[in-house]
Formats: structure tokens, C-alpha cells, sequence
């Protein structure tokens, strides 16, 4: 266990930090000028110089990124299921909904200034907007998975459409709808930025394009780093509440091996 | 073949009125797909009393399962009359039990409250029927796995459950679609006495799917043998057997007579020949 548990965590733990040497080297003997790849050193110090600044940026940021998460997956989810359970609606909507999520969001986020302002509620709008769509994608195909004995034991137990709904199809979406929601939180973190960096006074987003209106790169590149943790702590979250919430489903796949 | 003619086997004649019939099929028919399309069932007609324990028995396709389906309420004939005491069935009956060869099982739920689904969805209160829930599965062996999920379950002890949650409500009338067909042999003799101990307990009226005829002979007090696909009656054979049946009785004379007179049947059919 001790020796799987080193094998697991320290050698890519080691490859970080070899790669981190090697640019801190490179930067050191002049190899790389600062302004475009500053030191890992100069990056830390520049987080820790202001380290209350940078906590605010994130927390507008990952508070943002929330937001239009559970917004996406509450609109997602009931829209996902009202198109399962009626097929009419999804005759009607669904291929409006694929139209209008080929529009790129990004050209989108400007409009969203226009009908929200310049508050944290239009980059809520454009996280929201970003992530919804794999929500509904992956939440319908869950619905649609339930096995055909499934279906048929629950005619013949004649349950109401809510129960067979509540009981059996929503049991049988969750692991497809978490996977949906690990590539949403990713991408409502992408909107999130986004939309910051249309028109905003906070935020990593704004932090990174006012650094880089005074080639600030350390500064740009604390920014950055600040901004990957976020996203892997925000998908290692998830990872444990999928765990504590689909507990047969965590066991299954344990005992199959993954 | 003039041999197995000769066999002390009583054929029931092709359409036999018992004095009440439970479940009573004049001339169904299934097509799937349209006037064109499939036909799994051709004209099958055949009456079965309350208490029979009814094996229908054939090759893979001859519609067995989809007869077995229409009777569930879950396919509807397209020509022909099938009733259910006297009415014609239409969606599945009430306090129906059913059993498939997958077990069905919901992986997120308890082995309890797999076994308590039917009460829960025919709003017949989880509460009232839990105690016979526990019931049920002590009497399968499964009185210490009420609580976990099935996938710490075998497959044996999965249709186990799957056999107490049929019985939960106890049903009249019991379908079950090849229950052990997916279980290994031993497991699969285990689970027939397991049934045959059931049936004989409660004495609700059985239709079972099986292409096993050493199962169909073992469980049953009838046999129904359909002809390949389009299915059809090609035999319906009464089983005069002890009522209280154990393994070893597989290898008495009585027993074999059936079984040989029934593989006669489907070399006849040029189903399976030496």
C-alpha cells in the first residue's frame, strides 16, 4: 500500500518538479528573457507579495464559475429531462438548442454586457451558457440508458411515470450526468474568464488582462497558475461527491478495477 | 421414432378446457413491424388453470418469450383473444409477478428495497410489506444480504432477490422469462429446487420460459412445446410427476420418459439431431 501509494503521487510529483528546475534553470542563465517566461521563483513571489489581492480575484472568479454551474445544471437537467419525457419537445427544441449552441458563446459574451451590465451577472450568464450544453447532452443519454428490462419491470410493477422517473431513470443518468458535469465545471470556469475579460474590475480574467496591459507577465502567469489549481480542485471536488453520492456506483467500478 | 411414439407420455389434447380457466388464448398472433413484418407467434391457443405450473418450452425465436410477454400486459397480440379471468388483457394485470433471465435488479437500491419495489410502485405502501420483504429472502437464504447493494451479490443470489421481489405481492399469477438462464449449472439446480419449494408453498399459477427441457420437466405440471419460429403449439404434455420433487428424482425412469419423448419432439422438428 505504502510503496503503491509513492509509486501513484510521488513520481509524477517528481516529474513536476524536474520540469520545474529545468525552467527555473533556464531562466537563471538568461536562456529565456523574463518578459516572455518569467522564473517559477518570480511567479511565487509575486503571489506571495500580494497574496490577499490574488485570494480576491479567485474567490470573484470561482464564486462566478459556481454560479453559472448550478445554473447550468438546474436548466440542463429539468431541460434534459422535460425533452426525454416528452419526445413532441424535443422534436420542437432540440435541434434549435444544437443551433444555438453552434453559435460561438464567446461572440456572444459582448451582447451579454449589453442586457446584464457590467457585473458579476453576465459572466454568470456566459458560464452558465458555455456549460449547459453538455449537461443536456450527457443528462439525455443518461435518461435514455435505462436497460429494456429495466423499463419493462417497471410497466409491469405499473409505477407512475414520476416514480419510474425518480426511482430508476435518474439513478441510471447520474453517472452520465456527472461526467457531464466535470466537462461543465471545467468549461463554466472557461466562461467565467470569458466574460471577465470582456468588461470586468475583478476577477482572475480582469487580473491577467491588466497585467498584460503592462507586460506584467509574472503577475499574468500567478494569474494562470492560481486559475489551474481552481480547475483541479473544483474536478477533484466533484470526483468526491460523485463518490459519496453514487456509493453502488463507486463500488461497481472498483470492483471492476478502475 | 415409432420407439418414442410408444412412450407412456400423456399429450393433454391440443386444446383442453380445465373446469376454470385462469388464463384462456384462442388463435393469438404477434407480428412485430407492421402487416409485413415479423411473425413470432402464429396461432397459439391454449387454456391454464389456477395453480398449473406451465412450462413453455422451445428453441431460441419460437416466441415463447414474446407469448410469455403478451400475457404480462408488455406486447399486445395482434389478432386473436387472450384472457386474464375472463378479461381481455390489457397492460400488465395487477399484482402481476414477473421475473426475467437478467435479473433487473437496481444497483442503487438495498436488496430490500429491491424486493420492496412492487409494493413502492403499485402504492401499496413499502411499510406494510416489509416484513414479508424479509420474509421472502430468509426463506431463499439471503436474510443477511437485505441490506447491502446487489452488486455484492452473486448471479445466483442476484435472481434469488429478483424471485423474492416476483413473490413480494403475492402474486396470483407469476411470469418468469428463463429465469436461470444466465446462472451456472449448479447454481441453476439449486435455484429450480428453491422454486419448486416456493410454488408449492404458495401455489400461484406459474408460466415459465425455459429452453431447458430437463427444467421444464422438473418444475411443471404442464408443458407447453412450441414448434420454431412462427410459434405455434406443436405439444401440450401433462406431467404426472410426484408433487414433492427433489433432484435425484431427475434419474428415475418416470423422468426420462419425459425428457426423451420431449427431445423426440425436436428431432422431429429437425432441431437437433445426433
Amino acid at each position: 500500500m505504502q510503496t503503491n501509494k509513492l509509486t501513484r503521487f510521488g513520481i509524477p510529483l517528481l516529474g513536476a518538479l524536474a520540469f520545474l528546475l529545468l525552467w527555473e534553470l533556464a531562466t537563471d542563465i538568461g536562456a529565456v528573457r523574463p518578459i516572455i517566461l518569467p522564473s517559477p521563483s518570480s511567479i511565487f513571489r509575486e503571489l506571495a507579495s500580494e497574496p490577499a489581492w490574488f485570494a480576491e480575484q479567485a474567490v470573484f472568479t470561482l464564486g462566478v464559475t459556481l454560479l453559472g454551474f448550478c445554473v447550468a445544471v438546474v436548466v440542463g437537467v429539468a431541460f434534459a429531462i422535460a425533452i426525454v419525457e416528452w419526445p413532441l419537445l424535443d422534436r420542437l427544441l432540440f435541434p434549435l438548442f444544437i443551433g444555438l449552441n453552434s453559435v460561438p458563446k464567446v461572440a456572444i459574451a459582448p451582447l451579454f454586457i449589453i442586457w446584464f451590465g457590467t457585473g458579476a451577472e453576465p459572466k454568470i450568464a456566459i458560464a452558465a451558457l458555455i456549460a449547459v450544453f453538455a449537461i443536456v447532452i450527457d443528462t439525455a443519454l443518461g435518461l435514455h440508458s435505462v436497460p429494456p428490462d429495466q423499463l419493462d419491470l417497471a410497466k409491469v410493477l405499473r409505477g407512475s411515470r414520476l416514480k419510474v422517473l425518480l426511482r430508476i431513470k435518474m439513478y441510471c443518468a447520474l453517472p452520465h450526468i456527472f461526467a457531464g458535469f466535470k466537462v461543465a465545471l471545467s468549461l463554466s470556469l472557461v466562461g467565467a474568464i470569458v466574460g471577465e475579460f470582456v468588461s470586468s474590475q475583478k476577477g482572475l480574467g480582469f487580473a491577467i488582462l491588466t497585467a498584460q496591459g503592462s507586460f506584467d507577465t509574472p503577475r499574468v502567469f500567478a494569474a494562470i497558475f492560481i486559475l489551474s489549481i481552481l480547475g483541479v480542485v473544483l474536478i477533484g471536488a466533484l470526483d468526491m461527491i460523485e463518490r459519496v453520492a453514487l456509493p453502488w456506483h463507486a463500488s461497481q467500478r472498483k470492483a471492476a478495477g478502475h | 421414432m415409432a420407439a418414442l411414439d410408444r412412450l407412456a407420455v400423456q399429450p393433454v389434447a391440443p386444446r383442453v378446457v380445465p373446469e376454470r380457466a385462469m388464463i384462456s388464448a384462442s388463435g393469438v398472433q404477434k407480428r412485430f413491424g407492421g402487416p409485413k413484418g415479423l411473425l413470432a407467434l402464429e396461432d397459439v391457443s391454449l387454456d391454464i388453470a389456477e395453480g398449473e405450473f406451465v412450462s413453455l418450452l422451445g428453441p431460441s425465436g419460437c416466441g415463447k418469450s414474446t407469448f410469455l410477454r403478451c400475457l404480462a400486459g408488455l406486447e399486445k397480440p395482434t389478432a386473436g383473444k387472450l384472457l386474464l379471468d375472463d378479461k381481455p388483457i390489457d397492460g400488465p394485470p395487477e399484482k402481476l409477478g414477473i421475473a426475467f433471465q437478467r435479473d433487473a435488479l437496481l444497483d442503487w437500491f438495498s436488496v430490500l428495497e429491491n424486493v420492496l419495489l412492487p409494493a413502492d410502485f403499485g402504492g401499496y405502501g413499502r411499510k406494510a410489506y416489509e416484513p414479508r420483504a424479509r420474509e421472502l429472502l430468509a426463506m431463499v437464504g439471503l436474510k443477511d444480504f437485505a441490506d447491502v447493494y446487489p452488486s455484492a451479490l452473486s448471479g445466483g443470489m442476484r435472481q434469488r432477490a429478483a424471485i423474492c421481489r416476483s413473490l413480494l405481492l403475492e402474486p396470483r399469477l407469476l411470469l418468469m422469462d428463463e429465469p436461470f438462464g444466465a446462472l451456472d449449472a449448479l447454481t441453476r439446480d439449486q435455484l429450480n429446487v428453491d422454486l419448486h419449494h416456493l410454488w408449492q408453498r404458495q401455489r400461484m399459477t406459474v408460466g415459465f420460459v425455459t429452453h431447458s427441457i430437463s427444467e421444464a420437466v422438473f418444475l411443471s405440471t404442464r408443458i407447453v412445446v412450441f414448434s420454431a419460429r412462427p410459434g405455434k403449439v406443436a405439444e401440450d404434455i401433462r406431467v404426472d410427476l410426484p408433487d414433492d420433487r427433489k433432484l435425484a428424482l431427475r434419474d428415475t425412469p418416470d423422468f426420462i420418459r419425459y425428457t426423451h419423448h420431449i427431445r423426440g419432439l425436436f428431432e422431429k422438428m429437425g432441431l437437433i439431431h445426433d
